[in-house]
């Protein structure tokens, strides 16, 4: 074949440099053409349906509105921010999310990192067991609930019957405001520890095996290689999946409104479900949208910390490489 | 890995840790699946055994009822429609975003990847309203239109990645063959993905099939409920008989059991890609 060699430029299919600016011109038009109708559908989906809802939201918080008849029309300032500020509920919503990250990160996190690097010895069954561990996380969150509400029932719970066997009885799982956090912890952590086993293991095999042959070569224990190259190497999947509980904690909502409904009095609720309590079921929307907005803005700041100082050090990092331009 | 397999004595404890986190998983679906064969009687006197006798009714009448059929068939509509347009859209912006170079195409993509770090919970309240105004509610598209706009980051970054890894050399050829780009995209990349397209299916079945929040609010009309509205409403429905929700539970819990185990390869893929390489 003897065509005339095509300029292998980056870009794809930019066309031959030496054109006439007219004909340039028409390339450019037809290659615009081409593009918009490719980008356009995503372009107004996301425009329309994510980020405009958004906008509408910080205009909204802006209000005193019951939601109902077009738009709203008693302009209130920032007072329901000022408002939120001074709410029990929002600030024990704010202390009951940093506690199930907490939670997450000392308890979920690790054992879901014990069992992944468990599972990359060469054990028996371990594409079984694998596939049991994670199998909860494509159970949605309402039947998980629903199930939970049956297995933490304080009469004929399967929880409190295996109690009974060492002599305590009667215990409220999901009733205690003490405890119910603690329960929710539990519940949600049956669900999710997979998904986090699952992003280890597949960091843990990016690990070239050559690096820990060579330590257990020269004498590394266990516990040394683990602790110089095991974790080293897995801190980019460790920082995302911290960063996947913390966003996931925030938004909780589902699980909590199945099992306790963010009771009793409060002490289960996350700021997804006082949101829902104020927008849906109150009919406060002004104030509602202020803690959409509050929730927004909690989320940006902490992606945008986490990624300045958490996940800037890694060259394979998930939200660093978003603004990546090559 | 392909090393040898440990010795028994050092296995032995790490199957004994596997058994039990495995119980701790299997034991309350068993306890489900067991109980939806007792009465309400037999699950106070006797959680752990077997039911004496087996009680069928609660799963034939539900498997006998619309109640759980119409639910899950809103279910798999959903899905599939949301599915087909998510990973349309979201390929063809990928094959834009991957062998384009304009002016604002890192802008544009930051954007899609800005959408990933947002929790879905932020946006419901001013999306409900907008859904309202637009006259979606009790409409199927006022849960698929927005389930695709927010499948959207995920979908278009995974396939970004794939495209890109296509030799720029296949375009080429196909230019020279006379291809249009939208050929191109339709005959050879879509084709050549398919991979791909299967993992990012996966993560939108899974996506829409247990969303709750959406399809709470949207949905008035019980006639559009999908299985998880379902589960919920008849777990108010049933308050005081456990059996029966259990067996509701169970029932509703088997197709995405069996989508799972069908493309668990997938599902893993996608959300490892999902989170690594955004």
């Amino acid at each position: 074949m003897d065509a005339t060699p095509i300029p292998r430029s980056v870009s794809a299919p930019t066309g031959p440099a030496a054109l006439s600016p007219g004909s340039q011109r028409r390339a450019r038009a037809r290659r615009r053409n081409t593009l918009i109708p490719f980008l356009l559908p995503a372009l107004l989906l996301f425009g329309g349906l994510v980020l405009l809802p958004i906008l509408l939201g910080v205009y909204t918080s802006l209000f005193k509105w019951n939601g109902f008849g077009g738009m709203p029309t008693q302009f209130v300032g920032l007072d329901n921010f000022v408002r939120l500020l001074g709410d029990d509920v929002f600030i024990g919503d704010l202390k009951r999310g940093l506690v199930l990250v907490v939670l997450s990160v000392l308890v979920q996190l690790p054992v879901a990192l014990g069992l992944a690097l468990l599972l990359n010895q060469p054990l028996r069954f371990r594409g079984i067991y694998r596939l049991i561990f994670f199998a909860p996380y494509v159970l949605s969150e309402v039947i998980t609930g629903v199930l939970f509400t049956m297995v933490l029932s304080p009469t004929s719970g399967l929880v409190n019957q295996i109690f009974e066997v060492f002599g305590v009885s009667g215990q409220a799982w999901l009733a205690d405001p003490s405890r119910v956090l603690l329960t929710m912890f539990f519940v949600v952590s049956w669900k999710y520890f997979g998904f986090h086993m699952i992003l280890y293991l597949a960091g843990r095999q990016d690990i070239p095996p050559e690096l820990t042959e060579a330590a257990m070569m020269d004498g590394a224990s266990t516990w040394q290689i683990f602790r110089s190259i095991t974790l080293p190497l897995l801190g980019p999947t460790i920082r995302i999946s911290v960063f996947l509980s913390t966003i996931g904690a925030i938004q909780l909502f589902d699980m909590v409104w199945v099992l306790t409904g963010g009771g009793p009095i409060h002490a289960s609720e996350t700021m997804a479900v006082t949101l829902f309590q104020y927008g849906f079921k109150r009919y406060e929307v002004g104030y509602a949208s202020a803690i959409s907005v509050t929730m927004f803005l909690i989320s940006l700041v902490f992606a945008l910390l986490y990624q300045r100082f958490v996940l800037r050090r890694d060259t394979e990092g998930a939200v660093t490489r978003a603004g990546d331009i090559r | 890995m392909s090393g040898p397999r440990l010795s028994p004595l050092r296995a032995l404890p790490l199957h004994a840790i596997c058994v039990a986190v495995g119980l701790a998983i299997v034991v309350p679906v068993l306890f489900g699946v067991l109980g939806g064969f007792k009465d309400n009687g037999q699950l106070t006197t006797s959680p752990f055994g077997m039911p004496a006798p087996w009680v069928t009714e609660n799963y034939t009448e539900i498997l006998g009822s619309a109640g759980f059929w119409l639910p899950l068939g809103n279910s798999i509509l959903i899905a599939l429609a949301s599915t087909l347009l998510v990973v349309m859209a979201s390929a063809m912006a990928a094959f834009v975003f991957a062998r384009y170079a304009f002016r604002g195409r890192e802008l544009i993509f930051t954007l899609f990847t800005v959408g990933l770090m947002f929790p879905f919970a932020v946006a419901i309240l001013p999306l409900y309203i907008l859904l309202r105004e637009l006259g979606l509610l009790d409409n199927p598209l006022g849960v698929i239109l927005p389930q695709v706009a927010f499948g959207l980051p995920v979908t278009i970054i995974i396939l970004r990645g794939f495209f890109r890894t296509i030799p720029p050399d296949v375009e080429e050829a196909a230019t020279l063959d006379g291809c249009t780009p939208f050929g191109f995209f339709w005959r050879i990349l879509l084709p050549m993905a398919r991979p791909a397209l299967a993992t990012v299916s996966v993560l939108a079945v899974v996506a829409s099939w247990n969303n709750f929040m959406l399809p709470l609010v949207v949905f008035n009309d019980p006639s559009f409920w999908t299985l998880p509205l379902g589960v919920n409403q008849f777990r108010g429905q049933y308050a005081a008989d456990t059996a029966r929700i259990l067996a509701y539970v169970v029932v509703s819990m088997i197709p995405a059991l069996a989508l799972y185990v069908m493309a668990e390869r997938q599902l893993v893929s996608g959300l490892t890609s999902g989170a690594t390489k955004g």
